[in-house]
């Protein structure tokens, strides 16, 4: 692989020699694993010392081989980061040659799992603007860590752009110990609840002991009546859900630090455990997107989003939270960080909207009761045949489902609403999990106008801005027909104005 | 709600598809009726006890899809428009879920012709302008050959000329 490039360009570099023993520990954590299940399985017709002997037989090799494996990828790896391109080479027998031209990395992120802290280490994911896919995402797997910070630098610093305003370099927010409260409020913790449950049970039928786990919780309950039973099993799952919600938070959240880098990169460090580095080019920012989880916006806070061309899109970083530049926290201070993150003189986000027509409400309540009232109609007719146990089942959902259903749809009605703000467009909409999308007026890169015939009756559209960055798309649902067009045409002057019609 | 003073809605883009673009959609309705149809048609000859079964369900389809074929690309071809100016592309379409979309010429990033083998015998091909976006691509469908070179070559050589990476 000597070529004349070699010669003349700066040094290959190869990543740190210390992978392989972080291969080796990992498969050695995974072969006690399995070799734990197989002794007890084994041991029933070899014995003991003879099962245990198979179990180290496998595990030397499986280390060996892994070991030996990640020990070729090492001397096979190598990159180096010239004037205009970063290469890296892979591969022993399908070599991979790729190169990533500099001018087109956007983002370089940083992360370090327990194992790769202890040692010293970190993986470096240097990303493109595509939005194609894995392709586009060169990762560095791992490098030391003052070598991760230095490539981090050297990537993402470009000549200094001067920014209008007055907003601060340097911290812009750092971790709070009281956000913690909105944790538990999440919809993490139900799910991590039953999740337990879920695990309890099949780690029982594995071991082959379900039978004897459900018994033994029905003998608690022997002498409580069956409601009351349900009430603490339910109660159980949420404690436990909530007490894995506020781990959760702790080891995403520990240490969370927001800061603005000279030459205008915004950076996100946090991490209990695995240590998570984030750095996101400001020229790549087209807005934020204020998030509000049900259980969150009740207690009046909200999460900050990124909206950014090019952050890495392949499968590790598909997570919910890798563009979150602020967890949930109170709403004032999410408006403050918007302002600084944005520049603006006003937080976008918290700019008074314009309303969506009453038909809209219509609209939600109509769809709201078609929810509701199907289920029941059904169960109705069942029961009217079949049996009237489940007319009492109907009559339940109807009492529960049609409050709450109507609930949301007014709800969702008074989240609807867009506006202009300064150099942003804003659109609001959701309930369950009310999304307030500031979008840069210049990275709107065309509009999608939808009309159903209902909406047409009615006088509705939906306005739709495509861009670049984020979701690809920001909508401004069941706006009034004529001041949804008018918004859209005043928000990027002179795209959508020659194809109007004014009466 | 949509008269009145001062209102605003979206002219209709000025040109249509092409005629026989009637004749394609025509031949998509038909062909993705004949399939399941004729399967019925054929296990029902087979299939004596059944026939009842099999050809009251192939009938009302047949009747369905024929009556589609007829109506919707009428439909279509009155709704369907689209017009390229100097800045942007701007389409409209669907009947029941009415669509207008629109892309600047300086977001341009790809322009595809695609011709399918039945568009192929209708002389017909569809033009896909892509942008930065994932959401916002917009399809001309249903132009005549000689039309969609010279749209998709109209279209090149004004992107080659912006500069930038239109995102």
């Amino acid at each position: 692989m000597s070529t004349a490039a070699d010669a003349t360009g700066p040094p290959w570099r190869r990543i740190h020699r210390r992978t392989v023993l972080v291969t080796a520990l990992v498969t050695a954590g995974v072969a006690v694993g399995a070799a734990v299940p197989a002794v007890a399985g084994l041991s029933g017709r070899l014995g003991y010392p003879a099962a245990i002997g198979w179990a180290l037989a496998g595990a030397a090799l499986l280390i060996g081989c892994a070991t030996a494996g990640d020990y070729v990828r090492w001397r096979r790896t190598r990159y180096r980061v010239g004037g205009e391109r970063v290469e890296l080479h892979t591969g022993l027998l399908l070599v991979k040659r790729r190169s990533l031209a500099r001018e087109r990395i956007r983002s370089v992120d940083l992360t370090a799992h327990p194992l790769q802290r202890i040692l010293g280490l970190v993986t470096v994911r240097i990303g493109t603007g595509d939005q194609t896919g894995g392709e586009s995402t060169l990762e560095l797997d791992p490098v030391a860590r003052a070598e991760g910070e230095r490539l981090r630098r050297d990537l993402l610093d470009r000549a200094l752009h001067e920014a209008p305003g007055t907003h601060r370099d340097g911290e812009l927010a750092r971790f709070d110990l009281r956000w913690i409260r909105y944790a538990p409020v999440s919809f993490v913790a139900p799910m991590l609840g039953g999740a337990a449950v879920g695990g309890v049970l099949q780690i029982s039928d594995w071991v082959g002991a379900q039978g004897e786990v459900i018994d033994w919780v029905a003998d608690r309950f022997r002498d409580t009546p069956l409601v009351w039973a349900i009430v603490v099993l339910v109660l159980a799952a949420l404690v436990s859900g909530v007490v894995g919600a506020l781990g959760l938070w702790a080891e995403m959240w520990w240490n969370y630090r927001l800061e603005r880098e000279p030459g205008g990169t915004l950076r996100v460090r946090r991490g209990l455990l695995t240590s998570r580095s984030l750095s996101v080019e400001e020229r790549r920012l087209r807005g934020v997107d204020l998030v509000e989880p049900l259980g969150v916006r009740l207690t009046g806070a909200a999460r900050l989003d990124a909206i950014t061309t090019g952050l890495a899109k392949d499968e590790e970083a598909q997570g919910a939270d890798h563009n979150t530049l602020l967890p949930a926290a109170p709403r004032p201070f999410v408006d403050a960080i918007a302002v600084e993150v944005l520049r603006e003189p006003l937080a976008p986000t918290g700019a008074p909207l314009t309303p969506h027509p009453p038909a809209a409400r219509a609209r939600r309540l109509r769809r709201a009761l078609t929810a509701a009232l199907a289920p029941v109609l059904v169960l109705t007719a069942l029961g009217v045949l079949l049996t009237p146990v489940l007319l009492w089942i109907a009559l339940g959902c109807a009492v529960v489902g049609l409050p709450l259903s109507v609930a949301l749809a007014l709800d969702a009605y008074r989240s609807l609403g867009h506006t202009l703000s300064g150099g942003y467009l804003v659109t609001r909409s959701g309930t369950v999990r009310r999304s307030t999308a500031a979008l840069q007026r210049s990275g709107v890169i065309g509009w999608t106008v939808r009309q159903s015939c209902f909406q047409r009756r009615a006088g509705l559209l939906s306005v739709t801005a495509t861009t670049a960055a984020g979701a690809g798309a920001y909508t401004a649902r069941d706006t009034d027909a004529s001041e949804g067009l008018a918004f859209a045409s005043e928000a990027v002057p002179g795209l959508l104005e020659p194809f109007l019609v004014r009466d | 709600m949509t008269t009145g003073e001062g209102t605003v809605r979206l002219r209709p883009p000025r040109n249509r598809p092409d005629r026989g673009a009637v004749g394609w959609w025509r031949a998509q309705w038909l062909l993705l009726t004949a399939a399941p149809v004729a399967v019925l048609g054929i296990l029902g000859a087979f299939i004596a006890p059944a026939r009842f079964w099999l050809w009251t369900p192939a009938a009302v389809l047949a009747v369905l899809g024929l009556s589609c074929a007829v109506l919707f690309p009428l439909w279509w071809f009155r709704i369907h428009r689209w017009e390229v100016t100097d800045e942007a592309v701007y389409v409209r379409t669907g009947v029941l879920l009415r669509e207008w979309r629109i892309a600047p010429m300086s977001r341009i990033q790809t322009v595809d012709t695609v011709r399918g083998p039945l568009e192929q015998l209708f002389g017909l091909a569809t033009v896909t302008v892509t942008t930065a976006s994932a959401k916002g691509a917009v399809r001309i469908e249903g132009l005549a050959h000689d039309t969609a070179a010279d749209l998709a070559e109209r279209l090149t050589r004004i992107t080659q000329d912006t500069p930038g990476d239109a995102t």
